[in-house]
């Protein structure tokens, strides 16, 4: 989903800058808030950042015999709200910017709102949706990371055409032509993210039971040990 | 073995066999190259120029891929941190405290 560096028209370029700041602005703002306010959850927020960090450095190979890279934002997204990521991803996409080539300054801007904001913002939902219909935490999690990874390659398929309609079949036909490279590549992917995700999310719930139940994704339970060793 | 074991070992299975399927399937016939560099031969293909160049590229595939690497251990490394404490601290709160109640 890495837009390259100069690949977007400045135009473009400027307006996704100018969509993606107030989230980051008010993502940096909710991660400085939850570290004052909740300090004992920052050991869980280095974890989120840490997964993301992880999961968008490996690139796999994919059915259709080209390879990608998760993106791992939907697991803070469900620990902390999407918001908080916002600015946790904006990080990721400038370190590989600045030390791997891999996006851009000029395209910062466009692969934050995927990355950071879409993606984050469609797991949570996802995450929401499956609780409210009665989902535990875990299928919820599941679901947040696998709609997170699809959702922000979209966002960079609808990105691309936006900027590169074809010439005889317009916005429509550019965006069959990206989401060819990226979609069905990215399904393995995603699912292989989720599941990671559930690994993750199966250990903090043994072992930062206390965390999960003050950030409501857990209810706490009268004998928490108790109930954790059936399992 | 446990179910809760058993189940971790299947999740672990499952994110190997859904990338190792992929590599063994296709029998050598796919280089898996990146699908953003897909894109943007695409791009290219439309007979667009960038018109901005990275401050500064990883000088051969080695350092970048060492860079990529940096970027995982780092990621892991704090990731590994955390659940050790959290672990520890569980661990901790369990134990009885032989210590002080001699």
């Amino acid at each position: 989903m890495h837009i390259a560096e100069g690949f977007l028209p400045p135009l473009h370029a400027v307006g996704w800058t100018v969509a993606a700041a107030p989230f980051v602005v008010h993502g940096a703002r909710a991660v400085a808030k939850e570290v004052r306010e909740r300090p004992e959850n920052t050991l869980l927020l280095g974890a989120a950042g840490a997964f993301t960090f992880v999961l968008s450095a490996i690139k796999l190979p994919s059915v259709t015999g080209s390879s990608s890279h998760p993106t791992g934002t939907g697991a803070g997204a469900v620990l902390f709200r999407p918001p908080v990521m916002a600015l946790l991803g904006t990080v990721v996409l400038l370190f590989q910017a600045l030390l791997l080539a891999h996006g851009g300054l000029t395209t910062l801007g466009a692969n934050a709102f995927a990355f950071a904001v879409v993606g984050p913002w469609a797991g949570y939902a996802a995450y929401r949706l499956t609780r409210a219909c009665g989902g535990g935490l875990l299928p919820g999690v599941f679901v947040a990371l696998v709609v997170a990874d699809l959702a922000t390659y979209l966002t960079t398929s609808v990105q691309l055409a936006l900027a590169f309609p074809d010439a005889g079949s317009g916005l429509a036909g550019a965006l069959v032509k990206f989401l060819g490279v990226f979609a069905v590549t990215q399904i393995p992917l995603a699912i292989g993210e989720g599941l990671l995700g559930v690994l993750l999310f199966r250990v903090l719930t043994v072992n930062a039971r206390p965390e999960l139940e003050r950030l409501g994704l857990l209810r706490p339970v009268a004998e928490p040990t108790a109930q954790e060793e059936v399992r | 073995m446990s179910r809760r074991t058993l189940v971790t070992v299947v999740l672990v299975l499952g994110v190997v066999a859904l990338f190792a399927v992929p590599l063994l399937l296709d029998g050598g016939t796919s280089e898996f190259a990146g699908a953003d560099s897909q894109a943007t031969e695409a791009i290219e293909e439309t007979g667009y120029t960038p018109w901005f160049e990275s401050l500064f590229s990883p000088s051969s595939s080695e350092v970048e891929s060492g860079l990529f690497a940096l970027q995982a251990a780092l990621g892991g490394g704090v990731l590994g941190y955390v659940v050790g404490r959290l672990r520890g601290r569980r661990a901790a709160a369990r134990a009885p405290e032989p210590a002080e109640n001699p």
